[in-house]
């Protein structure tokens, strides 16, 4: 199994008690409650956070893309992206995702990812996502035409990446007279393509055909959740005609390792609740704009609303297995376990939630990277063993 | 009665409900609907030849792929009312319906004998931001609405089946989430309103505020204004006596002229 260290980087010193009124820290949390000081010392600490993953001994770094939210200060995950490719020489950099609907031009999009592959010699993972909701009041950005946007976007970035220029490119959102992108990726035919998503039909439709067979990526989920996905991916894929490799499957989840269960628990509890109930809270307007999901998925959303909106503590959040937390044993046994139900290569470890601090994120990490890592990553599909 | 049939232009089918005698008045709606024949509807139609279609992506009409923008919805009524062979007809549009009457009057100036726009859409100023339909809950939404309690409590209680709700939601940020609620093309030909015009306003207006109308009235010089104290967006609802009469004689007043 590959496994990645995920970042998000939230604004982990944003004042909780000043803000506890506001119903959000997302799209109209006044940006008063940012202290650059502050921003430029949680920029440089995350950055070193991920560098280390590369001594460490992690197959990656990711990072993503949010805006206007405390959540997760990358409004440009490509800025982090370019920053990590400088100061890394091995491990692979996932940008988890762009959003591509919300740029005017998806060439930028094709520009500076390739621009990262080259820079990195071919070390760019491409995430393409749409931005969550809240993104669509923070752009102004019709979410009737997300998907639309979304799908025309991909063609012109793959074509951007694959298909000698100079070309036209004549779309319904997009038209450029001349595609000729300089430079082209270093990988061939492009980067890996991943689809980074809360879970929706739509989406595995699309990233499961058999033409893209791009990487599905369940966020932040429990567990059951991930698998009935996963799941739905493979079936999707055996529809189509063919067998799903455990490569195209992945699971950004949270883990926090310390010497015993007790203490893990009891130093992931409150960083973790205050992301899980305060850095991803938003009114449901807000996170689902009218035409962003198809109206048969809002309304089994609008079913489900009360367990969606219920405030969660630590340990029924490990119940969930929305978190793997505890000591490294049985972080280890969490993880074989559900990658032994599950069956995905890649693992998206979230080592870093809420505002857990410095000192806990690295001996987290560290530990995790000593008791954990190697034997997960020992992990190997029989199917990849006959292939 | 009204009588409540489908109607089908061109391949798009649209429910239509029709009553009374008189002169034709087209009445176009906003972001809610017009799920029912609400009382100054009634009224109106015992002087009037009342038409009340329900637009493309609302309530039981259908969907129609090429619907992208206010132009497409405009366009479709052009060839609603060539297909119904009326050459003149009065309009009154409320809120998203007031934008649509304006876009459609520019397009065949001599076919609209009068408009009357109720908190319309349409147009954006500086000074005022129209309220955040997208962002509001159910219960805001009512709030948001009405000036009077007793009308809140009453939407609130009586919600819209939850599958009308999701289209007209959808349909609504179709047409306006962005630019939000207005063309920027719009008040460029607002001098080709020669028609009487008529400007109706609850000077509560949470969605389109009372500037909207002021500024209306600067873009469209001889446009009558009434502005409702004591009311929301809705005056033909919150004000509904007030409203026929003033309506009424306005119509009647533009037919004389």
């Amino acid at each position: 199994m590959k496994v990645i260290l995920f970042h998000l980087m939230s604004y982990a010193d944003l004042d909780f008690d000043a803000t506890k009124d506001y119903e959000t820290v997302w799209l109209n949390l006044p940006n008063r409650f940012f202290d650059p000081v502050k921003g430029n010392a949680l920029y440089n600490r995350y950055l070193d956070e991920l560098e280390s993953a590369e001594p460490l001994g992690f197959d990656g770094v990711a990072v993503n893309e949010h805006h206007q939210t405390a959540y997760g200060l990358m409004p440009s995950p490509i800025v982090m992206a370019s920053a990590l490719a400088r100061r890394t020489k091995r491990v692979k950099i996932a940008i988890l995702g762009s959003a591509l609907p919300l740029r005017e031009h998806p060439l930028t999009v094709a520009e500076e990812h390739a621009m990262i592959d080259v820079l990195s010699g071919g070390r760019l993972i491409s995430g393409f996502v749409r931005g969550i909701g809240a993104e669509y009041h923070t752009f102004g950005l019709n979410p009737t035409i997300s998907h639309d946007r979304f799908h025309e976007a991909h063609d012109l970035i793959v074509q951007a990446w694959t298909k000698p220029g100079p070309f036209a490119f004549t779309g319904h959102h997009y038209n450029h007279e001349y595609v000729n992108l300089w430079p082209r990726p270093f990988q061939q035919p492009h980067p890996p393509i991943w689809v980074p998503s809360q879970g929706s039909k739509e989406t595995i439709d699309w990233a499961a055909h058999p033409d893209r067979r791009y990487t599905y990526l369940q966020t932040f989920s429990p567990a059951k959740v991930v698998g009935k996905y996963l799941k739905s991916y493979r079936d999707t894929a055996e529809a189509f005609g063919y067998e799903a490799q455990d490569s195209q499957l992945g699971w950004a989840v949270p883990i926090y390792v310390a010497d015993t269960d007790e203490k893990a628990r009891h130093e992931a509890k409150k960083p973790f609740e205050l992301f899980r109930n305060r850095l991803l809270k938003m009114p449901f307007e807000m996170l689902l704009p009218p035409g962003y999901s198809s109206r048969s998925s809002l309304k089994g959303i609008m079913a489900a609303k009360a367990s969606l909106t219920q405030e969660l503590t630590l340990e029924l959040a490990i119940d969930m297995g929305m978190i793997i937390c505890g000591s490294p044993e049985t972080v280890k046994d969490s993880i074989t376990e559900y990658w032994n139900d599950l069956r995905f290569d890649n693992l998206l470890t979230m080592m870093h939630f809420g505002n857990l601090s410095e000192e806990l994120t690295k001996n987290s990490m560290h530990l995790f990277a000593k008791k954990v890592l190697p034997q997960i990553q020992a992990l190997q599909s029989e199917t990849l063993v006959r292939a | 009665m009204f009588e409540d049939s489908v109607l089908s232009v061109k391949g798009c089918n649209i429910r239509f409900r029709r009553s009374g005698q008189g002169p034709a008045v087209l009445y176009l709606h906003g972001a809610n609907g017009v799920p029912s024949v609400q009382p100054f509807l009634k009224e109106l139609s015992k002087n009037f030849d009342v038409l009340v279609p329900e637009h493309p992506g609302f309530g039981e009409s259908d969907e129609p792929e090429w619907l992208e923008n206010m132009h497409d919805m405009a366009y479709f009524y052009l060839d609603l009312l060539d297909q119904l062979k009326i050459d003149q007809v009065h309009v009154i549009g409320s809120s998203l319906g007031g934008w649509l009457a304006m876009e459609l009057a520019i397009r065949q100036p001599n076919r609209f004998l009068s408009l009357s726009l109720i908190g319309s859409a349409g147009i954006r100023i500086p000074e005022a931001q129209p309220g955040d339909i997208f962002l509001w809950s159910p219960e805001k939404s009512a709030e948001n609405t009405f000036k009077d309690q007793k009308l809140v409590d009453w939407a609130i209680a009586n919600p819209l089946d939850q599958d009308t709700t999701l289209k007209n939601r959808h349909t609504t940020a179709l047409l306006a989430w962005a630019p939000r609620l207005h063309s920027p093309m719009l008040s460029k030909w607002l001098h080709r309103l020669k028609m009487p015009v008529q400007l109706v306003w609850g000077e509560d207006d949470r969605i389109m505020p009372v500037a909207y109308a002021n500024a209306f009235k600067r873009l469209i010089p001889h446009a009558q204004l009434s502005v409702y104290p004591n009311c929301g967006h809705l005056p033909q609802v919150e004000k509904s006596d007030d409203f026929v009469q003033l309506v009424t004689s306005f119509i009647n007043k533009a037919d004389h002229s």
